[in-house]
């Protein structure tokens, strides 16, 4: 109940910051129709919708870890934590309260992502589905990240850290704006050791139904999603027993 | 029995020692304020105080509960209003009070029961649907003021309550906080001497973690021989320095 009642907060601050929805929805939006019209004029094989639309979706997932660092370091410089600290909310009502509600958004984003790639003539089916399901792992592993990074950073710093460097590695590592392999060498290879690109083929593999291709990118962002919530977690009851 | 009870309480830092062995009484219903220049312990000993720090020495009792101890008694007594303002900038001021009844567990029929009790206390009418973060300075404060007092503590911290404020926001919120005396134990941190004069039953003042005096600000000017409370204060600190 506690911890609902925390979650129940948490969703609504993030819901209700206009930049969020900017950022969250309308970057991703805006560039799923900008590089759909290149490719109607420029037909090029990586920004056909079926290739494009999953890499976009998990682009916008890296949000997630813009929105939770914000709304943690907020808290924290707020002191709003520090209140909270002196309530019967236990640790795990803190790590939940914050990853949980962002959950349902996340998927809600990757959702509009795809209703837009559908308008854009990606076909409907019911692999859509399990592609949005198949991003919840990614979606956490950002979220996490956000956590991990709003129990070090400052409000400033988590902008720089979360909404610049890490939205634009995230992107350039996963093979979204151009194919990794025409890259090849350390680039390649630091990019396949990092879950980025395998977030965004596990997506893809789902949309284009073949899952067997999927479960190997699946484990690489579970391990890496298992890894930041071990470290956001004690990252975050570190500041906590600071406090 | 005292509200507050501390024994040699200390908080050292790696090369300082913000707290050093302070032993403090305050009476149960007694507003007592902790007067000091910056950096001189105040809010250490406050985040102590309210087991949001541990102590590395000594020991406190609030509520007759040891800060060490027993920190899940102490938390069930205590309403704290940290320095900073520590709302939710997107939620109405309704919402912030409805998440602390329902952090605290409150039902439907008390979490109502709660928020309009508060409301008419603190003014805050007005502004219920208002978002916390738009809010005027002096209005946030009530509000926090408000969420430190959702579960009818015993004891109250107010943590700088007025830091920033103008002259009458300041004035109101001095309203709002003689309107709570007597009927709980207050301590309050503050810089301000006329707030301190203005509103304790007894004042502290403290200077590099240590606690130099305690008294009325009668006794304290007084035994310094000052006109106004400010000189008072400022004769104690010097005092010590020399």
């Amino acid at each position: 109940m506690r911890m609902l009642t925390f979650c129940k907060r948490c969703a609504m601050e993030i819901l209700r910051d206009p930049l969020n929805l900017l950022f969250g929805l309308g970057f991703p939006i805006v560039l799923l129709l900008l590089l759909s019209a290149i490719q109607a004029n420029i037909p090029v094989p990586l920004f056909e919708i079926a290739h494009l639309a999953p890499g976009i979706a998990v682009f916008g997932l890296s949000f997630m870890t813009l929105f939770s660092a914000t709304l943690v370091a907020r808290d924290r410089e707020s002191a709003l934590l520090q209140r909270l600290y002196t309530t019967p909310l236990r640790s795990a009502d803190y790590i939940l309260g914050y990853m949980l509600p962002m959950l349902p958004i996340a998927a809600a984003q990757s959702a509009v992502c795809y209703l837009i790639a559908i308008l854009l003539g990606l076909p409907v089916n019911v692999r859509i589905l399990s592609a949005i399901l198949l991003g919840l792992p990614a979606a956490l592993f950002y979220i996490a990240l956000g956590l991990l990074c709003g129990s070090v950073f400052n409000v400033k710093q988590v902008g720089g850290i979360c909404g610049a460097l890490l939205t634009n590695l995230s992107a350039w590592l996963s093979g979204v704006w151009f194919d990794l392999e025409l890259v090849g060498g350390a680039f390649g290879r630091i990019a396949n050791a990092l879950p980025f690109v395998h977030a965004v083929e596990l997506q893809r593999a789902a949309v284009s139904g073949s899952m067997a291709g999927a479960w190997p990118h699946l484990l690489v962002v579970l391990g890496y999603t298992l890894a930041a919530s071990a470290g956001a977690s004690w990252l975050f009851l570190r500041q906590m027993n600071k406090q | 029995m005292n509200a507050i009870q501390t024994t040699n309480l200390t908080k050292r830092y790696k090369n300082l020692v913000a707290v050093d062995n302070v032993n403090l009484s305050i009476r149960q219903g007694e507003l007592f304020s902790l007067l000091g220049v910056n950096g001189a312990g105040k809010t250490t000993t406050i985040k102590m105080l309210s087991c949001l720090s541990k102590p590395t020495g000594g020991d406190a009792f609030v509520g007759g509960h040891s800060i060490l101890r027993e920190p899940l008694l102490v938390k069930g007594q205590i309403g704290v209003s940290p320095q900073e303002t520590a709302v939710a900038p997107h939620l109405t001021v309704q919402e912030n009070l409805e998440l602390m009844c329902g952090i605290h567990g409150f039902t439907k029929e008390k979490r109502l029961a709660k928020i309009q009790e508060l409301s008419a206390q603190l003014n805050l009418g007005d502004v219920l649907s208002r978002k916390a973060g738009k809010l005027s300075g002096g209005w946030q404060r009530r509000l926090s003021i408000a969420m430190a007092l959702i579960t009818e503590p015993d004891i109250l911290f107010l943590d700088e309550p007025t830091l920033g404020l103008d002259v009458i926001a300041r004035s109101e919120l001095w309203d709002v906080i003689r309107a709570l005396k007597g009927r709980i134990t207050i301590i309050l941190t503050t810089h301000y001497m006329e707030e301190a004069e203005a509103l304790s039953d007894r004042v502290g003042i403290m200077k590099s973690g240590r606690l130099l005096t305690v008294g009325t600000p009668e006794e304290l000017m007084k035994s310094t021989g000052a006109q106004r409370f400010e000189d008072a204060f400022i004769a104690i600190i010097k005092e010590e320095k020399s």
